[in-house]
């Protein structure tokens, strides 16, 4: 009798990537519910629309690059790309946006770069990116938290907003979208107003919750505790969401200090946009982030700081996903000069010179 | 002494694994019936090979030696029971790479008869020195697997001072349980290995480290440390953690101490030793019994009695399996070892050798998940006993980028499996290590090769040169030499042509004087005569 032959390990293990990925997808589902409650149907309906295409594409690249469909149709990480980016594109966004948005993370951003695992850059916040340079206007097509009790907006009308960018006869563009509250901040901020009078200053209804964006605390909230949760678990690695928090409260609390009347506190600057999916959710993708531990503390802090540059001083107002992509480029590095003391090797071996032979 | 607040530490990494060993230690170690064939591969040990003292036809006695080496590193393998040498030649043996190595085939004549035997009452009356000479005799190798010869592990040389001997009865691997049954079941044996060989290193002191997860063996060996009131051996009760039972890692939890990347213990004072390897020497000096048998755990899901036989070393696997009820039908995977780090086996037609410590037998038939890309998770990075980076190690084989592999420490990587078994992608990692150590020597052999032979082709053109050279220097001094002999000659020779000239052309000039003289004077008697 002849016995199979194979390479130890010869424990059969459970880990997968597929169920990585569906753990963080799970994961995403209680805050993102708390985004529709707040921002009305037009959530849901980004992430339908992005996930449709990105499945699409994912299947369409890898029929084209001669890779086996199934396995990498179901390891997840398409549809995570898709949700990562719906959750941060505004509510009444027309289709097409959401489905150039996704097939340029699909296409470009991932399998133009190999397919998963390859990516340097995180797909979704580069396609985010392409819209928001691309289409500014449409980008700002954002939903007043809790719009749904005062005005009705329900699912019907919503989806023919999206996809016929026609407004039911009542509304105009101006009663159905507003600024985002880091938005209003920059804005107002500009016109020399202190932060005490512009949270006096809200025209467009509820604007400031109790520590952040009103409704954005909330979703911040759960995407932190369920964020939280996977750290804990080891799915995600919990420095990289630890070192982005550090910096910017850091960063934020040490402005404040120095100028309150100027700078928005750090609880607003944790609590609104899209901080706490993006510490525990979008800054943790493995392929883009850095992979040693200190790499990960570096690579957080980093994407904290540019955040906080950018909300500040930048022309954006919110640059989470610029500072990710700027952090992917740095990862590489990162981890070269962060490479842990390998055991039975002194520290003085650090960093590693390479050798160079005499005779050549 | 009893330091049971002996403090621990913590190596990197590491993984939690289900044991599995309670299916095998159900029963006490039975003995296995004397095998009609022994198949002894020659070598059987890290080293050379010793040469053979025996002929097809000889008749050998148990115990007898059958091959001696005069290298250091080597170690004798003895006819494991009496009978007759029926063939040599090379032989299927459990080695990962599947090759034959010549093997004695010796044919049992169902005496069991022993060789005379020397036993050694009281080790201590002999110096370290015979003692180790004796165990070398017994052909004692480290019974963990590694099969180093133990002789030269318990020599640290002149300038090594060790004063801790850990012996090492950990056995983290899952399913493998002979240590286990060999310290419930020769306590007594195993304490008296471990203080000969205390004795041979002058260690101080000596600790047995044990995981938690074998509470009988713990206090099987405490009572007869507690009957024979020794105070410098003492059991170190350790969690149970995979790869804990490695050397440098068992080190690492009982001192904190790590031994330096391109050193032994025994540079940092320490010297482990296996337990089975302890009880072999104690069977060595005491009963004077060279090593020919071993306990082998016949355990896993695809053998109907998993359990620990005491084997003749050659006993063929197939023979085990038989007297363990035989197998499942289902049985689909052999493996010598441990599921983490042993390797599979084709065939149970081969012999049980030295360095056997485990047959596991599996009936898994699911085929192995299809391989996914690297995501750069670092879950290999957290587990890595060694601290070290599976994945970059990964991208660096899988690229061949064998010179910057090395930067990266592939040669501290253990392959213990830890990265692999906690891969998401189930990627065959271990499998790229090897791959790339085997390559880097394969290049590294090349390169000395190549490296004698541009040595051997430099002196070579510089000899020819230095030949040329003293050839073109004989030559010129030849040709200057000529050269002034010719000059000599060739002036010897102007200097005789003019002395040759001179003499004609004065002969001429004075024979022209003469006529000349002579018309003169014809003249003037002409004139003369005119003149009258």
């Amino acid at each position: 009798m002849l016995f199979k032959t194979a390479s130890s390990p010869h424990i059969t293990q459970k880990n997968s990537i597929q169920a990585l990925m569906f753990k963080v997808l799970l994961a995403m589902i209680p805050g993102t519910i708390a985004m529709i409650i707040f921002f009305g149907w037009g959530v849901l309906i980004n992430i339908i629309i992005a996930s449709v295409v990105a499945l699409l594409a994912e299947t369409l690249m890898l029929w084209i690059r001669k890779r086996p469909i199934k396995p990498y149709i179901t390891d997840g990480s398409a549809l995570l790309t898709a949700c990562l980016l719906a959750l941060a594109l505004p509510q009444l966004a027309p289709w097409w946006l959401t489905v150039i948005g996704t097939l340029f993370a699909i296409v470009v951003a991932k399998h133009l770069y190999g397919g998963l695992g390859f990516n340097p850059f995180n797909p979704a916040m580069v396609g985010y990116v392409v819209v928001i340079i691309s289409f500014p206007r449409e980008m700002t097509q954002w939903v007043p938290p809790l719009l749904d009790t005062y005005t009705q907006l329900n699912f019907t009308e919503t989806l023919s907003i999206i996809f016929g960018g026609d407004l039911p006869l009542t509304y105009t563009w101006d009663a159905i979208t507003m600024a985002t509250p880091l938005d209003t901040v920059k804005t107002q901020l500009g016109l020399e107003l202190s932060i005490k009078e512009i949270e006096h200053h809200t025209i467009y209804g509820p604007m400031f919750g109790s520590v952040g964006g009103f409704g954005w605390e909330w979703v911040n909230g759960l995407f932190l505790a369920t964020g939280l949760y996977l750290a804990l678990k080891g799915i995600i690695d919990w420095r990289i969401p630890a070192g982005l928090i550090a910096a910017l409260l850091i960063l934020s609390n040490t402005f404040a200090l120095y100028d309150y009347a100027s700078f928005t506190p750090p609880s607003f600057h944790l609590f609104s946009g899209g901080i706490m999916l993006a510490a525990f959710f979008i800054a943790t993708d493995p392929v883009t982030a850095a992979t040693t531990t200190k790499g990960r503390w570096l690579y957080g802090a980093g994407i904290g700081i540019f955040i906080f540059i950018i909300r500040t001083w930048g022309a954006y107002p919110d640059g989470i996903a610029f500072a990710v992509i700027l952090m992917n480029m740095a990862a590489p590095l990162l981890d070269y000069y962060t490479m842990p003391r390998a055991f039975g090797h002194s520290w003085t071996e650090f960093p590693h010179h390479h050798k160079v032979d005499d005779d050549e | 002494m009893t330091r049971s607040s002996q403090q621990l530490w913590h190596f990197h990494g590491g993984l939690k694994l289900d044991s599995n060993k309670a299916m095998s230690t159900r029963t006490p170690i039975i003995k296995a019936s004397l095998p009609e064939r022994l198949v002894l591969p020659v070598q059987q040990h890290i080293g050379e090979a010793g040469q053979l003292l025996v002929k097809v036809g000889d008749k050998v006695l148990k115990g007898q030696a059958v091959t001696e080496s005069s290298e250091y590193i080597s170690a004798p393998v003895h006819a494991p029971t009496s009978g007759t040498v029926v063939e040599i030649g090379e032989f299927p043996t459990p080695h990962p790479s599947g090759l034959n190595t010549l093997c004695i085939v010796i044919e049992s004549d169902g005496e069991d008869e022993w060789i005379e035997l020397k036993p050694t009452l009281y080790p201590n009356t002999k110096s370290p020195s015979e003692l180790r000479q004796l165990i070398r005799q017994a052909g004692i190798v480290g019974l963990g697997g590694a099969a180093f010869p133990t002789s030269v592990k318990v020599n640290p040389g002149p300038k090594a001072h060790i004063e801790t001997l850990i012996i090492n009865g950990v056995e983290c691997e899952p399913y493998i349980s002979c240590d286990d049954m060999l310290m419930r079941e020769y306590a007594e044996e195993l304490i008296s290995g471990c203080s000969i060989i205390q004795y041979i290193v002058s260690a101080t002191h000596c600790l047995i480290a044990i995981e938690d997860n074998k509470p009988e063996a713990i206090q099987a060996i405490k009572t007869v440390i507690k009957e024979k009131a020794l105070h410098t051996i003492e059991v170190v009760c350790i969690p149970t953690l995979y790869p804990t039972g490695g050397e440098k890692q068992l080190i690492k939890v009982l001192t904190h101490k790590e031994v330096p990347s391109d050193g032994f213990p025994s540079d940092i004072g320490l010297l482990v030793q296996n337990v089975g390897t302890a009880v072999a020497v104690h069977k060595a000096i005491v009963l004077g019994e060279p090593l020919i048998s071993r306990i082998v755990t016949i355990t896993g899901n695809g053998v109907q009695q998993p359990q620990n036989i005491e084997v003749l070393i050659g006993t063929l696997i197939s023979e085990l399996i038989k007297q363990s009820g035989g197998y499942h039908e289902d049985a689909s995977k052999l493996i010598m070892g441990g599921p983490m780090m042993g390797f599979t086996l084709q065939t149970d037609h081969l012999p049980v050798i030295k360095g056997s410590n485990c047959i596991l037998v599996e009936n898994t038939q699911a085929e192995a998940p299809a391989t996914m890309p690297c995501i750069r998770c670092s879950a290999c990075a957290t587990v890595c006993p060694a601290q070290l980076l599976p994945q970059q190690l990964y991208w660096m084989a899988s690229s061949k980028k064998f010179d910057l592999i090395q930067d990266y420490h592939l040669f501290d990587c253990i392959e213990c499996g830890c990265c692999a078994q906690v891969c998401p992608s189930q990627i065959p990692l271990v499998q790229y290590y090897r791959f790339a150590k085997t390559e880097i020597w394969n290049q590294e052999r090349d390169k000395i090769k190549s490296d004698h032979a541009r040595v051997r082709h430099d002196f070579r053109q510089a000899r020819l040169d230095k030949e040329k050279k003293e050839r073109a220097e004989k030559l010129r001094k030849k040709k200057e030499l000529l050269e002034k002999k010719k000059m000599a000659e060739t002036a010897a020779k102007k200097e005789d042509t003019e002395t040759e000239i001179d003499p004609k052309k004065s002969a001429i000039e004075a024979a022209m004087k003469r006529v000349q003289k002579k018309k003169e004077a014809k003249l003037a008697s002409d004139e003369n005569v005119n003149e009258k």
